[in-house]
C-alpha cells in the first residue's frame, strides 16, 4: 500500500479553482509562506492545533476533549483509496457542469509522490482534475503529473525574484523556468495571479508581468484574484498578526486592461 | 408595465383584506328558506351556489380588463360557514392580529351575531367533524401528532387540464343531458342534474358582468374606457357558455371557472389553471400570425390576470388550522415547461412570456414553478435561474421525469401521467383527472418523542400510543428503532381512521357538483369529485421533521447504542431538563457536533433517515380511501414544522424544546456543514417516487449569483439533483444581513419575499418563529 497523504480539508461545491462544479482537496504543507496567504493553516507539513474561540461553549472541559468544534486539529493523514472515495462522490455534478477534482493547498507538489497517485485515480475513474500549485517544486515531479493533470492554475505572483521573496519567503527561478516548460511541452496551463497590495499592484510590476505572460502564451489565459482578508480571523485562531493586503478595485481593473491590451485572455476571477 | 396595470397592481397590494359576509348571509338566506329541504343534497348545493352568484355583488374596477372577484371586491373576503363558521371572538382576533390581519367591517359582527352564526352553529362540517372523532384521534390531534386539512377547508386541491379551452358550459350541459339520458340511477342522474344547474349559473354570473359592464359604458364619458367595456361585456357573455377563440377569452374563461369552483366551497390549495404556457400557446400563436394580438397586449392582459389572483387572500382559518398555516397565500400555482402529451419539449413563446410576467409582477400569488425534463433547453431554465436569483423564491423547480415516475407508479396511464404535474406547495397529481387531496401534516418528531417515553405524550401524560418499551431497556438501536416504526404504523391508522370518517361526511353533506363538471370522470360516471367521480382518486398524508428525526435517531444510536456515552435515562434527563442543567451544553455540544447528521453525504445518518421514510411509506402507501383511492406519502412542511416544533420538548439532536423543526426533506437548519452538493445527495437516497412530493429548501447568498457563470452553476445543480431522482427544489437568496435588517426594521422592508416552503410569503408578516428559522437555514455561499 502507498504512503497516506497529508490534507487538511476537502471542500465540494468548489466554484473558483477551475471550471465547473468541483471538489477541491487541500493538501498541507507548503514550501512558501506569502504574507498574505489565505490558509495559513496550510503552510506546516505537520498537524497543528486550532482553536475557533467563536465555537467555544466555554465547559472548561478541554482535556476531556472538545466537542463544540472550537479545537480542531488541522490536518488529516488519508489514503488515496479513501480519498478517491469523497472525490468520487459529487461525479454527476461534475459531469453535469464540466466540472472535476481540483488539488490544491498547500502546496500539492510537496507530496508529489501522493499527488500523482491521486491523479493516476481520478484518470482511471475518468474525474478531470486540475493542481493549483506555486510552482516553486523541483521540475521531476512536474514531469511525474503533467501527462495525467487536466489543468495547472498555476500561481504566478511576481517576476521580478527580489520581491518574490521578499514577500513569499522564495525566489521564483524554479517557478518560472517550471512554467516556461510547462507551457512549451503543450500542458494546459491557466495562469492565476494573486494581486495583492504593496506587492504587485504597481504599474511597473503590473507591466513586467504582462509582458512575461504576452511571450509565453498560457493555453487556458489569465485569472486575476483579487487579495481579500477573509482569512483574518484564522490568523488569530493560529495566534498571529493578520495584515490587509486587499489592492483597490481600480487596481485589478486597470490589471485586467494592460493584460487585454497585451492581447491576453483574461477570465473574470473570485 | 402599462399604467393600467401599475394602478390595478398597486391598489392590489396596498388593500388589506377584509372579511366579506356576503356569501355567508346568501347562503342562510338560501338554506333558511322555505323549500331547500325538499331538494336531494346535490341539487340544494348546486341551488345554493346558484342563488349565491345570481345574487351576490358583481365588481368591475376602473381599467380592468379581467373582471370577477371572489368577494364583492378586490382582497374582500367571503366565509364558508357550512364549512367552519366563525364566532365572534375568531373575528375580534382576525381583526386585531398584528400578523395577518383581517379586517373585519361592524356590519360583518352584526350579520355573524343576528344571522349567520344562529343559523350555522352546530351545523356546519367542522362541528360535524369534530364531534364525530373518537376521544382517541381528538387527543392525538390536540396533542399535534397530526393536523386535519379537511376540519375547514374541503378535499379540492386539484388543477385543471386543458378542457376548457376546447368546450364552452354548454358543451358540458349537453354532455350531462346526454348521460342522464343513459342513467338508470336515480342517484346519478340527480347529481347531473345539480351539475347542470351549477353551469347554468356560472353562465349566468359572466352574463351578469356583461350586463354590468354595458350598463357601465353607458355612462363612461371616457370613450377609450367605454369601448373596453363594451368588449368585456361581449367576452363575459360569450364565455364560459361558448368555446373561447381568443387569448382573452381563454383567460376570462378560466378565470370565472377559477371563481367557480372557488365560491362552491373553500378547498385547499385553490385551484390552478396547470399548465398555462400549453393552454394558451395555440391562442397566442393564432392571433400573433393574424394579427389580432401584440405580444405587449398579452403581456397586459397576463398583468391583468395575475393581479387577479393577488387580490384573492386565502380565507381565514381558526384554531388548530390557523397556527399552522397562516398566511394570505392561497396556494395558486402556475405550471410552466415540462413535456407536451406527446412527450416533447413543452417550452413555448408563452412560456417565456410568462417569465417575463412572473418576473415583472413580483406579486406572492399566483405561485408559479417550472418543471424541468431531459427535454427541455438548459437556457429555459437558465431564464428562470435569473428570476430566482431576484429573490422572491419564485418560480420553484420540479422534475418532470420524477413526476411521471411517481404518477406511473400509482397506477396512472403514461398519456394521463404526461398530463400531470404538481400544486400547492409540491403536490403530484393528474391534471383534470384526479382528486387528489392532502389530508394533514404527521409529526414524525412527536413521534420519536411518544416512542422514547413508551406511548406516553410527555406534555400531558396522557398515553396516546401502543406500549412499545421502556426507553431504557432496549438492548439495541434496531430495537428502539422498531418500536419507533411500531409507532409511526398506529399513528398513521389512527389519522387514516378518521379521513374515512371526513371522506364520507363530504360526500354526503357538501358535494360539489361544479367542481365535479371539470374534473374526468365525474360526469361519464354520474358521481360526484367527494364521491369517487374523478377517474384518480388519492389522498395524502404529509411527513414532517424528517431532518430533525434522522439526527436525534443518529444521536441514540451514535451514543447510547454505539459508543455509549450517554445512558437512555442520561439523554431522557438531557430532554426533559431541555438542557439547561449545569453541564447540559457540553452534552448538546456532543449530541449537535459529534453525531453524524442528515445533509452531510454521510450514509451512517442517510442509511437511518431512509429507514424512517421508509417505515413511514409502509404504514401509509396503498392503504384505500373510501373513494376508491388510496393513500400516499408526501414529504412537506408548508409552515407546519413550526407549529409541530412547538409542541415538542427537546429532542435528541439537541433542538431545544418549542423550537421548530426541520422543514421539508431538508435537513435541521445549519446541520448540513458540506455544501449544496452533499445536501442534495443526502436528500436523493430516498426514493423519491414512492412519494407525491417532497419539498427541499436551499438557500444560497446573493453573491454565489451575481455571474454568469454561477447562474450556470445553479443550473447544472438543478439538472444533477433531478437526474440523481429528485422531485423538487426551490431557492432563497438572500443574505442574512438583509434578514436580520429586515427583522429589525419591518416597516423599511415591507416588500421583502422570502421562500417558506412550498410558497412564498412577505418576510415581515411571518411570525417571528419562522422569521428565526428562515435566518437560521444554512447558506451556501461563496466561501
Amino acid at each position: 500500500m502507498s504512503k497516506n497523504g497529508l490534507i487538511f480539508d476537502v471542500k465540494r461545491f468548489s466554484v473558483h479553482d477551475g471550471p465547473g462544479i468541483r471538489t477541491t482537496v487541500f493538501f498541507k504543507g507548503c514550501p512558501l509562506s506569502c504574507l498574505w496567504c489565505q490558509n495559513p493553516e496550510s503552510i506546516s507539513a505537520e498537524p497543528e492545533e486550532i482553536f475557533r474561540e467563536s465555537r467555544c461553549i466555554k465547559c472548561g472541559k478541554c482535556s476531556e476533549g472538545c466537542f463544540s468544534g472550537a479545537r480542531e486539529t488541522v490536518g488529516r493523514s488519508i489514503s488515496a483509496e479513501d480519498l478517491l472515495g469523497i472525490l468520487k462522490k459529487d461525479r454527476v455534478f461534475y459531469q453535469e457542469s464540466g466540472g472535476g477534482v481540483t488539488f490544491s493547498g498547500g502546496e500539492p507538489t510537496m507530496q508529489c509522490e501522493f499527488l500523482r497517485e491521486m491523479l493516476e485515480l481520478c484518470s482511471r475513474e475518468g474525474l478531470r482534475s486540475a493542481v493549483d500549485t506555486s510552482g516553486h517544486a523541483p521540475w521531476d515531479c512536474f514531469k511525474n503529473i503533467a501527462g495525467l493533470t487536466g489543468i495547472f492554475l498555476y500561481d504566478l505572483k511576481h517576476t521580478d525574484d527580489r520581491m518574490h521573496r521578499e514577500f513569499t519567503g522564495a525566489g521564483n527561478g524554479l517557478i518560472i523556468s517550471n512554467l516556461r516548460r510547462l507551457v512549451e511541452e503543450g500542458s494546459s496551463v491557466l495562469v492565476r495571479i494573486p494581486v495583492i497590495a504593496g506587492f504587485n499592484d504597481s504599474d511597473l510590476w503590473m507591466r513586467n508581468i504582462s509582458t512575461f505572460l504576452r511571450e509565453l502564451e498560457p493555453s487556458e489565459g489569465v485569472e486575476l484574484l483579487r487579495g481579500h482578508d477573509h482569512a483574518a480571523g484564522k490568523y488569530t485562531g493560529l495566534g498571529r498578526e493578520a495584515k490587509c493586503y486587499v489592492p483597490a478595485v481600480e487596481s485589478v481593473e486597470k490589471f485586467r486592461k494592460i493584460l487585454q491590451d497585451a492581447g491576453l485572455t483574461v477570465l473574470s476571477g473570485g | 408595465m402599462t399604467g393600467r396595470v401599475a394602478r390595478l397592481r398597486s391598489e392590489s397590494l396596498e388593500k388589506v383584506p377584509e372579511i366579506s359576509s356576503e356569501r355567508a348571509e346568501l347562503l342562510t338566506d338560501f338554506y333558511s328558506g322555505s323549500n331547500a329541504e325538499e331538494y336531494s343534497t346535490p341539487e340544494q348545493r348546486a341551488m345554493a351556489f346558484s342563488y349565491l352568484l345570481e345574487n351576490r355583488t358583481i365588481y368591475i374596477g376602473p381599467d380592468e380588463l379581467i373582471v370577477g372577484e371572489k368577494g364583492p371586491s378586490p382582497k374582500a373576503v367571503p366565509t364558508y360557514p357550512e364549512l367552519c363558521c366563525h364566532t365572534m371572538d375568531d373575528l375580534r382576533t382576525l381583526d386585531s392580529r398584528e400578523k395577518i390581519p383581517y379586517r373585519v367591517p361592524g356590519s360583518v359582527f352584526d350579520a355573524y351575531s343576528e344571522k349567520v352564526i344562529p343559523f350555522w352553529q352546530g351545523r356546519s362540517m367542522r362541528d360535524d367533524i369534530l364531534s364525530t372523532m373518537s376521544d382517541h384521534w381528538l387527543s392525538a390531534y390536540q396533542a399535534g401528532v397530526f393536523t386535519e386539512f379537511m376540519e375547514q377547508r374541503s378535499p379540492g386541491h386539484t388543477v385543471l387540464d386543458d378542457k376548457i379551452y376546447h368546450s364552452g358550459m354548454r358543451e358540458f350541459i349537453e354532455h350531462a343531458r346526454y348521460r342522464i339520458g343513459r342513467e338508470t340511477s336515480q342517484e346519478k342522474k340527480t347529481f347531473l342534474g345539480a351539475m347542470i344547474i351549477s353551469m347554468i349559473a356560472l353562465i349566468r354570473f359572466a352574463e351578469r358582468h356583461a350586463d354590468l359592464a354595458l350598463e357601465m359604458a353607458a355612462v363612461e364619458p371616457d370613450p377609450v374606457r367605454a369601448a373596453e367595456l363594451r368588449e368585456i361585456s361581449a367576452v363575459c357573455r360569450k364565455v364560459p357558455a361558448e368555446r373561447p377563440e381568443t387569448f382573452r377569452e381563454a383567460l376570462q374563461y378560466y378565470w370565472f371557472v377559477h371563481l367557480g369552483v372557488t365560491q362552491e366551497l373553500n378547498p385547499w390549495d385553490s385551484f390552478s389553471p396547470g399548465k398555462l404556457d400549453q393552454h394558451l400557446y395555440p391562442f397566442y400563436k393564432n392571433e400573433i400570425s393574424n394579427g389580432t394580438l401584440t405580444r405587449e397586449q398579452a403581456e397586459e392582459l397576463l398583468h391583468c390576470f395575475w393581479i387577479k389572483f393577488n387580490n384573492q387572500p386565502a380565507p381565514p382559518k381558526v384554531g388548530v388550522t390557523a397556527a399552522e398555516s397562516s398566511t394570505y397565500t392561497d396556494f395558486a400555482q402556475i405550471n410552466l415547461g415540462g413535456i407536451t402529451p406527446d412527450g416533447s419539449d413543452g417550452v413555448n413563446e408563452v412560456t417565456c412570456l410568462l417569465l417575463d410576467v412572473i418576473e415583472e409582477m413580483r406579486l406572492l400569488q399566483p405561485s408559479s414553478s417550472i418543471q424541468v425534463s431531459r427535454k427541455n433547453p438548459d437556457e429555459f431554465i437558465l431564464r428562470a435561474a435569473k428570476i430566482i436569483k431576484t429573490g422572491f423564491g419564485q418560480p420553484s423547480v420540479f422534475n418532470t421525469e420524477m413526476i411521471l415516475k411517481e404518477l406511473l407508479r400509482q397506477g396512472k396511464t403514461l398519456e394521463d401521467a404526461r398530463t400531470g404535474g404538481t400544486s400547492g406547495c409540491v403536490e403530484t397529481g393528474t391534471f383534470g383527472k384526479e382528486n387528489y387531496c392532502l389530508t394533514g401534516y404527521f409529526n414524525l418528531a412527536k413521534i420519536l418523542e411518544i416512542t422514547l417515553h413508551n406511548g406516553i405524550d410527555p406534555g400531558t401524560g396522557i398515553q396516546l400510543g401502543p406500549c412499545t418499551g421502556k426507553p431504557a431497556e432496549f438492548d439495541s438501536y434496531e430495537e428502539f428503532f422498531k418500536a419507533f416504526s411500531g409507532q409511526i404504523e398506529f399513528f398513521a391508522h389512527l389519522k387514516i381512521q378518521g379521513n374515512r370518517k371526513i371522506e364520507r361526511l363530504y360526500s354526503e353533506k357538501l358535494p360539489v357538483p361544479f367542481l365535479s363538471v371539470l374534473i374526468d370522470d365525474c360526469i361519464e360516471k354520474g358521481k360526484g369529485y367527494h364521491s369517487g367521480g374523478a377517474r384518480y382518486d388519492t389522498s395524502y398524508i404529509q411527513g414532517v421533521g424528517l431532518g430533525t428525526v434522522t439526527d436525534s435517531l443518529s444521536a441514540i444510536r451514535t451514543h447510547v447504542f454505539l459508543s455509549e456515552t450517554l445512558s437512555m435515562e442520561s439523554l431522557l434527563q438531557l430532554l426533559d431538563r431541555n438542557f439547561q442543567g449545569e453541564d447540559d451544553a457540553r452534552n448538546r455540544a456532543l449530541l449537535m457536533n459529534m453525531t453524524p447528521r442528515y445533509g452531510n453525504d454521510d450514509d451512517r445518518a442517510d442509511d437511518l433517515m431512509t429507514d424512517v421514510f421508509n417505515s413511514f411509506f409502509t404504514a401509509v402507501d396503498g392503504i384505500p380511501n373510501t373513494r376508491g383511492g388510496f393513500y400516499r406519502i408526501n414529504m412537506l412542511p408548508t409552515t407546519c414544522h413550526v407549529y409541530f416544533g412547538s409542541v415538542i420538548g427537546a429532542t435528541p439532536d439537541g433542538r431545544l424544546a418549542g423550537t421548530p423543526l426541520s422543514e421539508g426533506i431538508s435537513p435541521v437548519q445549519g446541520a448540513d456543514r458540506k455544501g449544496p452538493t452533499a445536501v442534495l445527495r443526502s436528500a436523493s437516497k430516498m426514493d423519491h417516487s414512492l412519494t407525491g412530493g417532497t419539498l427541499l429548501n436551499q438557500r444560497f447568498t446573493p453573491d454565489l449569483l451575481n455571474t454568469p457563470e454561477g447562474l450556470k452553476k445553479l443550473v447544472h445543480l438543478i439538472r444533477a439533483y433531478f437526474r440523481m431522482g429528485g422531485h423538487h427544489i426551490q431557492f432563497n437568496v438572500v443574505d442574512n444581513e438583509t434578514l436580520e435588517k429586515a427583522r429589525a426594521n419591518p416597516e423599511e422592508y415591507r416588500d421583502l419575499i422570502v421562500r417558506v416552503a412550498g410558497y412564498s410569503d412577505y418576510f415581515c408578516d411571518l411570525s417571528p418563529a419562522l422569521q428565526s428559522e428562515i435566518i437560521s437555514r444554512s447558506a451556501h455561499g461563496d466561501m
